[in-house]
């Protein structure tokens, strides 16, 4: 294709005034790699025109609703399950704090308890000391 | 399709058939010739992949429970494209509404790594963006000829203008784009 054509396609194609032919005939020139250095601003659109053309989808058309899977609903599942697990761990470590907490607090209790019933002893002790002492020091 | 007039009425009744007891497997024979070009229209006007993939799902499925009415309309392929400009003209108002704004993924290049050089990758980069950038009826119009290759006449019934607005529109979204290539070109700026 010589050159002076492909300048006046280009013209042409600027003013919206190609057919369809003369549209493939510049992404043609545009993509086979040899092109003058000053039409050279044209060739990254015209291969991009080129590449386009050939992205596909991908996935099968989903006729059912009731199979076709929710991108969001799937991510909204894992989502929450991850929220569950990391609940019911938390859940388990503050039960368990919990329940620390309840049997300490039952064995300080009797330990108070305790304490409290063996310094009644010693005040008796303490008491018969005394009189010990004081018929100590008469019978001396 | 198009051999549909020759005969007028009799196949027309014949086709009338077919979609009340169409099956699935008749309606993807009939979609299949056009769901990339679906997707690549809604992959434009929704600037995701993700986003353009729903879509073209929820499409075909809205057209799949409308079969019977499909009967009515000439051109299949158009009434798709159609249809699937106005679900994502839907689609970006509802995102507005929320507030929520869409991912704009750049223009991935897939064999990249060949022999292409950074600078080259740039402007086709460029190119993306100068056409995301143009006002929506535009960026359509770019697409629906420039990568889809549809005339003037289909081009004026999916988009619902005039076919002369469609080629003033085509020429400037054209010029637009030349214009800031040769800039870029002529500064050297990336």
């Amino acid at each position: 294709m010589e050159l002076a054509n492909i300048e006046k396609l280009i013209e042409k194609y600027l003013n919206a005034a190609t057919s369809l032919q003369e549209e493939a005939t510049l992404e043609n020139y545009f993509t086979q790699g040899d092109i003058a250095p000053h039409l050279q601003e044209y060739e990254a659109l015209f291969y991009y025109f080129a590449k386009n053309k050939e992205e596909i989808f991908t996935e099968t058309i989903q006729l059912d609703t009731k199979k076709r899977p929710n991108k969001k609903l799937k991510w909204l599942s894992i989502a929450a399950s991850i929220a569950v697990l990391v609940s019911v761990f938390i859940g388990n470590q503050e039960y368990r704090k919990y329940q620390n907490e309840k049997t300490f607090a039952q064995v300080s209790n009797a330990l108070q308890l305790l304490s409290f019933n063996l310094k009644k002893g010693e005040s008796a002790i303490a008491k018969v000391q005394t009189y010990e002492n004081t018929i100590n020091t008469i019978l001396k | 399709m198009k051999t549909r007039d020759a005969t007028g009425f009799y196949q027309n009744n014949e086709i009338r058939k077919i979609n009340a007891t169409m099956k699935q497997s008749d309606f993807l024979k009939m979609v299949f010739p056009f769901k990339n070009k679906v997707f690549r229209f809604a992959k434009r006007l929704l600037a995701s992949t993700e986003e353009a993939e729903d879509a073209t799902q929820e499409l075909f499925l809205k057209l799949w429970k409308n079969r019977e009415k499909i009967v009515d309309y000439k051109n299949i392929e158009a009434f798709a494209m159609t249809m699937t400009k106005n679900y994502c003209y839907d689609r970006l108002k509802s995102k507005q509404a929320s507030n929520l704004t869409l991912i704009h993924s750049d223009y991935k290049e897939k064999e990249t790594s060949l022999d292409k050089k950074i600078e080259y990758r740039d402007s086709v980069n460029q190119v993306h963006r100068l056409i995301q950038k143009l006002p929506e009826q535009q960026k359509m119009i770019i697409q629906l000829r420039d990568i889809e290759q549809y005339d003037y006449d289909e081009i004026s019934k999916i988009l619902g203008m005039q076919p002369t607005a469609v080629r003033v529109a085509l020429s400037r979204a054209r010029k637009t784009i030349r214009q800031e290539l040769t800039k870029t070109h002529n500064y050297g700026v990336s």
